[in-house]
């Protein structure tokens, strides 16, 4: 399992691997918002979070189809699923690596970007929280996206389909809880209520990938 | 003599056969009648005047579209345990008449909210989840169609709607959580002490008989289609290997 | 440790493909696939794989003892020779690869990346990757694509090597490997004929 995680994050950092481009794609959107509400700091800052939880949600469904498609093109799934190890464990993996290359450096940039746009200073903690939080949760639900397109030609739009609104739960707690902490009020409760919507994800969402996955080897 | 018998194709075909007509008609009479007596044979509202009218289509299109999506579910476990195929056929044939109850309930809703409310939409948590719903929908109907051996199809869009009904119960909590909102109270319920009025509730539940009629023939007609369609998908395939 | 296969059938997509197919192999013993293209050559190996559970019949074979290598060959363009091979080395279970880098003359190209190799070295590094998941049982489909003659006959002996070590290989191919006393299995008696009507609930009887 080791194996398969560094495998996974040395190909995300080797040359077209892909990684940054969710980053910059991030960037880019939260650079372009200003742009198209104006620029008036104080809307802005109450908009931040709601900007910053979407920009992030779709930074990370740009790399989702990567979890599983550049293995199944290239035989290394088929292989994966005789060997020892368990297709859910392969899965869980694999989403690991993902939250490592995507959510963890959205994670990171997140704070400079709710600087340009204003955010109060008391969201900062719960913002950075709610993200670590949160973004687990889109790479195993993502995961899971990934595991039932993996066999289809354009699969890619497909995929955000089924999988946004699987995020809504995510997504309303994470950002509820960065705009609580800007108002100054307790973001404990959905903070919360996101890690159980997370943990929960994480303890099923491998299951429902593998068993996608089975159904498209077969 | 198990009920199973009738997830047979052929078995399936007969009975729906027999019993399509006779439920068609039960449909359009008890539907046509419940609208019927809603619309013009009710008082108005003392405060809502008219326009409570509507409630004869948006109560019924609301509570067919999540009980389609529970029958989806239970069809999906059906066929991931027992394989039977019509049961996988009965789910994707479901669904595209659940999407549009789905979006009866919502177009009325916005009708509705108009006068009531002063808007067209409004983020309310009961129309916030049901704008959810349809989207789950739209994804599985998707997937169907995306994907061509229909086995893998079936397999497919079950799972996804094991997890998707688990996400929309999640959901349906994340949005009360998200925005309270201006519902009013249930229509109907057990509890009594919100319900509206008898002179409303008998063509509502009417009504309400009509949509879940009307429901069972098209997904009985919907069933027979797919099943002829993958009969004949694979007689196609056998002529070509022969 | 022997393969049985018993009245196996197989389907693709829900369409039988093949029915009624059996052969036994013992340590050492090695079969040849042939058949026209689309008759389920690769079916049937996806099956002893276990990819695809079988419709009916029996695979009897020690749990964990079959390695398949399909069309594509599981190789990262982006990794190193070595990288590769240390990679699914780990998965099957952490054997070291220098007897399989030593077995296919792997030695001089271990830091070159795969995606830089010629197709014949290709080839001996997915062999390699046989190797090190230890598994006796191989299950090849077309293994020679894009090979010359040369590496046609390195590829033979490779397979003889491990015949030779107690293995089992199946291996689906349309030339002549140069591997004698193997026995040859035509798969075209079982294709499913008859059975496509009756094994789809959809084709029983007449009209609907």
């Amino acid at each position: 399992m080791k194996g398969l995680l560094l495998r996974d994050l040395r190909l995300a950092f080797r040359a077209g691997g892909g990684f940054g481009l969710g980053l910059a794609f991030f960037l880019i959107v939260t650079v372009l918002m200003p742009f198209g509400i104006g620029p008036e700091t104080a809307t802005l800052a109450r908009i931040a979070p709601g900007i910053l939880w979407i920009g992030a949600l779709l930074a990370c469904l740009l790399s989702l189809d990567r979890i599983f498609a550049l293995d199944w093109e290239d035989g290394s799934l088929d292989l994966l699923a005789t060997a020892p190890l368990p297709l859910e464990a392969v899965a869980a993996v694999k989403a690991l690596a993902h939250w490592i290359t995507t959510g963890l450096p959205l994670v990171a940039l997140s704070p400079v970007l709710a600087v340009l746009l204003n955010l109060p200073a008391e969201g900062f903690p719960w913002l950075i929280a709610s993200l670590t939080l949160g973004t687990p949760a889109l790479s195993a639900i993502g995961s899971f996206g990934a595991a039932l397109t993996v066999g289809l030609r354009r699969g890619g739009l497909l995929m955000s389909l089924l999988v946004l609104p699987l995020y809504v739960p995510t997504l309303i707690f994470g950002a509820e809880a960065v705009r609580r902490g800007a108002d100054g009020l307790d973001a404990a409760t959905p903070l919360a209520l996101l890690a159980g919507v997370t943990l929960a994800t994480l303890a099923a969402m491998p299951f429902a990938a593998a068993a996608a996955l089975r159904v498209n080897l077969r | 003599m198990s009920i199973w018998e009738y997830a047979n194709p052929r078995k399936f075909m007969a009975l729906s056969g027999a019993v399509l007509p006779w439920v068609s008609a039960a449909a359009a009479i008890v539907l046509v009648g419940g609208l019927i007596w809603g619309f013009f044979f009710t008082p108005d509202d003392f405060r809502q005047g008219s326009t409570v009218k509507i409630i004869y289509l948006h109560v019924p299109a609301a509570i067919m579209a999540t009980s389609v999506w529970f029958m989806m579910l239970v069809t999906s476990l059906i066929w991931l345990i027992r394989r039977h195929h019509v049961s996988a056929l009965a789910a994707k044939a479901a669904a595209p008449v659940g999407m549009v109850f789905t979006l009866i309930g919502l177009f009325t809703g916005a009708v509705w909210g108009q006068p009531m409310w002063g808007s067209w939409w409004e983020w309310d948590p009961r129309l916030t989840a049901f704008l959810i719903l349809f989207l789950f929908y739209l994804g599985y109907i998707a997937l169907w169609e995306a994907v061509e051996n229909p086995d893998a199809a079936a397999d497919l869009t079950s799972v996804l709607c094991l997890v998707g009904t688990v996400f929309a119960v999640i959901s349906r909590y994340a949005i009360l959580f998200w925005n309270q909102g201006l519902h009013q109270g249930a229509s109907l319920s057990m509890d009594a002490e919100e319900n509206v009025a008898d002179v409303f509730a008998y063509p509502l539940w009417t009504s309400i008989g009509g949509f879940f009629l009307l429901f069972l023939a098209l997904v009985l007609y919907r069933t027979r289609t797919e099943i002829r369609a993958r009969r004949l998908q694979a007689l196609v395939q056998r002529e070509r290997m022969a | 440790m022997t393969l049985v296969v018993d009245a196996l059938s197989c389907a693709r997509g829900g369409v039988p493909i093949l029915t009624g197919v059996g052969f036994a192999l013992a340590p050492g013993e090695g079969l040849v696939l042939r058949g026209p293209n689309g008759s389920g050559k690769t079916t049937l190996l996806r099956a002893l794989a276990g990819l695809t559970p079988p419709v009916a019949g029996r695979i009897d074979a020690p749990e964990d003892a079959i390695a398949y290598a399909g069309h594509a060959d599981g190789l990262k363009a982006q990794l190193s020779v070595a990288e590769n091979l240390t990679f699914w080395a780990g998965v099957f279970g952490g054997r070291d690869i220098s007897a399989a880098v030593e077995g296919f003359d792997l030695a001089g190209l271990l830091d070159r990346r795969a995606g830089n190799l010629s197709a014949g070295q290709k080839r001996r590094l997915s062999l390699a990757r046989l190797l090190v998941t230890g598994r006796p049982i191989w299950c090849l489909d077309e293994p020679t694509v894009s090979l010359d003659t040369q590496n046609v006959a390195r590829f033979g002996a490779a397979v003889r090597g491990h015949l030779d070590a107690g293995g089992i290989a199946v291996i689906a191919t349309h030339i002549d490997l140069g591997l004698e006393d193997v026995q040859s299995l035509d798969i075209t008696p079982f294709i499913a004929r008859t059975e496509r009507q009756s094994a789809d609930p959809f084709l029983s009887g007449g009209a609907l």
